[in-house]
């Protein structure tokens, strides 16, 4: 590979030896949980700052985040990174020593775990929002496709312990924090995630059992609670 | 079932690139003609110097391949590698990135890697939705559409000061992901009669432009313009329908 830059080798070393993290956070961001997750799991340190995300935003969160003003912002020496999958591959990139990595070493494994990350992304989190935001018609194809997304989740994983095979990976990080906001998800959709997906179920348990998923994950009843709140603050009933 | 498959044949001569591959295996994309999403996965190709087979797809009618190669989406592009297959545009460049020789399409540097990954996705994720509702709304959903695109514009024009691409001195991740506003932008525009981008308002965005679209290897896989032409003027109400029934009622 071609030899690195002084450019390069000076930030190679301030990833290397200043391991300066600050997470701007918020307690009940899945994002956010994302990323702390992923640094738990490498024992990485890292400064949890929490953010007042439904009033006035902090000054670091806007000159951090100028363009989406959100969270999770992972800040390294300094330096701003923004959205939680680039984050996440951010933290394998510029820890290459911290164990265990995430993704795997193989191009199309690669691929294939960015691949279902994405549609985590796509699929989950916004059809969630509109099964609690909408009524009606509304809310019943919210709900369909919701169960659709599971269920495909449900038959990638197949009967291996975890979407990164036979450890916990990428795509598992990506999708754990959102099993916090099923049991809302359930409550308003009117179906089980335990009945449907079976599957999908048990591996949130396992992934539970995972110190650094344990303590990090906000109970559902929380997370019901606040999407309480927010559809009080939207005017939903 | 009745198929039309159009498959082109792309040779290179270059034994360079032979070097990394062991085994080389079969490299096609399942593409299609004027979809910038298709172009991004073959001019990362063409970039890296990787001979492939384009195999092109009529959207209305879907190829038994194109489903069982993209079950979850049933769209293109898919790149088939041997017996692999990737999915979703920016994945995929990624994908060639990582497994073929040749000029980086991502930095090599961990910060830079995450602004080009950030830039991509925000081109995807909030560029392309109001660019593509700008064009075929009209009255006042169509002058909020005009405002999102143009404040997302000025971020990418930003981006681009001091710079030939938004890679640097050559074409990378987020010049790819960018490739709908060189070449696809101002065919919409003078179809739908929407000018979105002038150079008094974005001058490095249109240098740029230029730039990405007179690349040889760019301009290799780029749709001829004049036939993109008449087929979007022969669509122009089909995608005034489509975005009409995207507005949030």
């Amino acid at each position: 590979s071609v030899p690195a830059s002084p450019k390069q080798r000076k930030d190679r070393i301030m990833a290397g030896e200043k391991k300066g993290l600050v997470l701007l956070d918020f307690w009940v961001s899945p994002f956010a949980q994302r990323c702390r997750i992923a640094l738990a799991e490498k024992g990485l340190a890292c400064e949890s700052l929490e953010q007042e995300l439904l009033g006035d935003k902090s000054d670091l969160l806007l000159g951090s985040n100028p363009v989406h003003k959100k969270v999770p912002v992972l800040l390294h020496d300094g330096r701003a990174v923004c959205e939680s999958l680039v984050i996440l591959e951010y933290i394998e990139d510029a820890f290459p020593g911290a164990a265990p990595r995430l993704l795997p070493a193989d191009p199309h494994a690669r691929a294939q775990a960015r691949f279902w990350a994405d549609y985590v992304d796509k699929r989950v989190y916004s059809c969630g929002t509109r099964l609690w935001k909408l009524k009606g018609e509304g809310r019943a194809a919210a709900r369909a496709e919701m169960l659709e997304t599971l269920r495909t989740l449900d038959a990638e994983l197949g009967d291996r312990a975890f979407f990164g095979g036979e450890a916990f990976g990428f795509v598992d990080v990506a999708l754990i924090p959102l099993t916090s906001w099923f049991y809302s998800y359930e409550k308003h959709g009117g179906f089980s995630v335990e009945e449907e997906c079976p599957g999908l179920a048990e591996w949130a348990r396992r992934c539970g059992e995972r110190e650094s998923v344990a303590k990090v994950l906000t109970p559902p009843e929380e997370v019901h609670d606040f999407i309480c709140l927010l559809k009080k603050h939207y005017g939903v009933e | 079932r009745p198929h039309n498959l159009t498959i082109n044949l792309y040779l290179t001569s270059s034994t360079a690139t032979r070097a990394k591959m062991s085994a080389p295996a079969a490299v096609r994309v399942i593409g299609a003609f004027d979809s910038p999403f298709s172009h991004r996965a073959e001019v990362a190709l063409r970039l890296k110097g990787v001979p492939y087979e384009l195999i092109l797809e009529e959207l209305h009618n879907k190829s038994e391949l194109l489903l069982t190669s993209n079950p979850v989406h049933k769209k293109v592009p898919v790149l088939l590698h041997g017996d692999r297959a990737v999915c979703e545009s920016l994945i995929i460049v990624e994908y060639v990135d990582e497994t073929f020789d040749g000029p980086r399409l991502l930095p090599s540097d961990p910060y830079d890697r995450a602004m080009a990954r950030f830039w991509a996705r925000f081109i995807d994720d909030k560029c392309s939705k109001p660019f593509w509702l700008a064009m075929w709304t009209d009255g006042e959903a169509q002058k909020g559409f005009m405002k999102e695109i143009k404040e997302n514009f000025a971020l990418l024009e930003a981006q681009l000061e001091g710079k030939r691409f938004f890679g640097g001195d050559t074409i990378g991740l987020v010049d790819i992901a960018a490739c709908g506003f060189a070449h696809w932008l101002t065919v919409c525009e003078e179809v739908s009669g929407v000018t979105l981008v002038t150079a008094k308002e974005f001058p490095r965005l249109c240098r740029w432009a230029k730039e990405y679209a007179s690349d040889e290897k760019v301009r290799a896989c780029l749709p001829d313009r004049a036939q993109m032409l008449a087929h979007f003027t022969a669509n122009k109400e089909m995608f005034m329908a489509m975005a009409k029934s995207m507005l949030p009622k």
